[in-house]
């Protein structure tokens, strides 16, 4: 049995060693490489003491990543993946949580990295580990003593204080994840994947592992072709890729400018897509392209490793409709809780909770905000289990499938990141110039709304926000005003912005 | 033109876009962007922009994105 999802490596270098494993159309790596690769940073960072800590990747996204993440896994650490498009603040923050003791980094990211260093941190570069000599008798040792319930890795994600919150899952979570999905999606080795997300979310898993599970081969598709959709589509046919797991703004970025008037994907048979609600007239124009292919919508936040639930389209759908997030995968069970900590009856809202393996271990050294969300399951008072409350309303339609209906809080899906309104305001707020700031979402053109009071002007406070704010989190609008909408009870009041933003 | 660069002020307030030549080479503007700006393009201009017309060369400089649109306005 595997609980170490190097296990999946080391079987299948066995049996398709020269095969292409991992490829971002320029550069490759075969099992092979990726086993030696791996092996060899393995042996530095055993060689270097050390083990069970954090290791973080700080390199730009290339098969070489992949193969480093392999190798901090077989020295029996866990990575972080930290990436250049994340604004040096965030990064900061990051690097205070994990105070991991080493950072791998890259030719390109090198100069960055090293503004980065602390005393007790080092920064050391891939090409100069990357042919250390493997020494198989240190690594066969920490893989004998591995455990399933110890992390692999941990990825961050936006939090309302501003500080991000590092989501750290176990080996056990990651293979039961792997197996679930690889079954609904039907893959195998003759899957080639074409992978969209970046590898500093858990997104990326969906291609990653099944990839070594199966002997597949997975293309990382460079990332400034989803801003070009007739060479993105060529791109596909080039490598015959047959398999896509996407967010639906990169799938409706193909679809909503007649693409396949010009040119369709040839070799696609498995669409799945997630993170987003999926317009019905977007879906139906991939569905009438690409008719025999399979399309399959998946939901599930990262708090429950990966994806958690998978709806397999199977009837029409009117524009207006919402496509179901259908049932959880196998193994994992999801409990619809209504706020007095029953759960939801036929038809009634309740918050999705998730039980099972793949709820993840919590968040990395935060132990306050681990606990108001990884709770002890209401229904059961008779010993010790965590669910996972996701913040998200469903319910049940009368198919029995289920329904995603809303974020609980602030929280929004944006361009395929979640995002918490929150977050943005307390970074804003945080400016001297500014008095007080207030979000709101416009959700039909997909734009995050930014209102202040401030002695700044929005071209300014836009500026200035590019170096605090990951690009997705950035506001579409900016508003200045000289007074802001309060409730009754001193609150700003969202609901008169949205009027005001509507009136504009 | 006038509207034009009024569309691409508000996807980016402080970018000067009389004078940017690389706004897709130097990343300014990015995938999000062009769904957004063709989108509002489409809009505005009632053309069709098709996806073989989108490429770093028409989406570079106002300038270019100015010629794409009059070109598409010619055919």
């Amino acid at each position: 049995m595997h609980n170490n999802v190097t296990d999946y490596l080391n079987s299948i270098v066995k049996s398709k060693p020269h095969k292409v494993a991992y490829s971002d159309g320029t550069d490759s790596l075969t099992f092979m490489d990726v086993y030696n690769i791996s092996g060899a940073i393995g042996t530095y960072i055993a060689g270097r003491g050390i083990y069970k800590k954090p290791v973080v990747v700080f390199m730009s996204k290339s098969p070489a990543e992949v193969a480093t993440f392999l190798g901090v896994v077989s020295a029996g650490c866990y990575y972080v993946p930290i990436d250049e498009e994340m604004p040096s603040e965030r990064i900061r923050l990051i690097l205070d949580n994990v105070s991991s003791p080493l950072i791998i980094c890259d030719s390109l990211t090198a100069e960055v990295a090293e503004g980065f260093k602390k005393n007790d941190t080092d920064v050391i570069l891939y090409d100069d580990i990357r042919s250390t000599l493997r020494n198989d008798s240190v690594l066969n040792d920490i893989h004998d003593r591995a455990i399933d319930t110890d992390p692999i890795y941990i990825v961050f994600t936006s939090g309302s204080t501003g500080v991000p919150k590092g989501v750290a899952a176990c080996h056990r979570s990651v293979i039961d994840y792997i197996e679930q999905l690889s079954e609904v999606l039907s893959f195998s080795e003759d899957t080639v994947f074409g992978n969209q997300s970046p590898l500093y979310f858990d997104a990326c898993l969906k291609e990653l592992y099944p990839t070594l599970k199966f002997g597949a081969t997975d293309y990382l598709i460079p990332k400034q072709l989803f801003s070009t959709p007739y060479k993105l589509v060529e791109f596909l046919n080039e490598h015959r890729i047959n398999t896509i797991c996407w967010v639906v703004s990169a799938l409706t970025m193909v679809s909503a400018f007649d693409t396949f008037d010009d040119i369709k994907p040839e070799y696609l048979h498995t669409i799945a897509f997630g993170s987003e609600v999926f317009p019905v007239k977007q879906f139906r124009i991939w569905r009438d392209t690409l008719p025999n292919a399979t399309f399959t919508n998946l939901y599930g936040p990262t708090e429950g490793t990966g994806m958690c639930c998978y709806y397999r389209v199977n009837r029409d759908f009117e524009e207006g409709d919402s496509i179901p997030i259908g049932r959880p995968f196998d193994n994992r069970e999801i409990l619809l809780i209504k706020d007095d900590d029953t759960l939801a009856g036929d038809g009634e809202e309740g918050e999705i909770c998730i039980r099972g393996t793949s709820v993840t271990l919590g968040y990395y050294n935060d132990p306050e905000r681990t606990a108001a969300v990884f709770t002890q399951n209401p229904l059961n008072t008779a010993y010790p289990e965590i669910i996972y409350r996701t913040g998200d309303i469903g319910r049940y339609n009368e198919l029995g499938e289920l329904i995603y209906i809303s974020r609980k809080d602030y929280q929004i899906k944006h361009m395929g990141h979640r995002v918490e309104l929150g977050e943005i305001e307390a970074d804003v707020d945080a400016l001297d110039v500014i008095r007080m700031a207030a979000c709101i979402y416009d959700n039909d053109k997909k734009l995050i709304i930014l209102y202040y009071i401030g002695d700044i002007e929005a071209a300014e406070l836009n500026k200035l926000l590019k170096d605090k704010l990951p690009r997705y989190m950035l506001p579409g609008r900016t508003y200045k005003l000289d007074s802001m909408p309060f409730t009754g009870n001193g609150k700003i009041d969202r609901v008169t912005l949205k009027k005001m933003y509507k009136e504009a | 033109m006038e509207e034009l660069m009024e569309i691409l002020t508000s996807l980016h307030p402080d970018v000067d876009f009389d004078k940017e030549e690389h706004l897709i080479d130097d990343k300014i503007l990015d995938s999000m962007d062009i769904v957004r700006l063709v989108t509002e393009l489409t809009d505005k201009f009632d053309i069709k922009i098709k996806a073989k017309d989108i490429i770093p060369e028409n989406f570079n400089s106002a300038k270019a994105i100015g010629a794409l649109i009059d070109r598409i306005n010619e055919e």
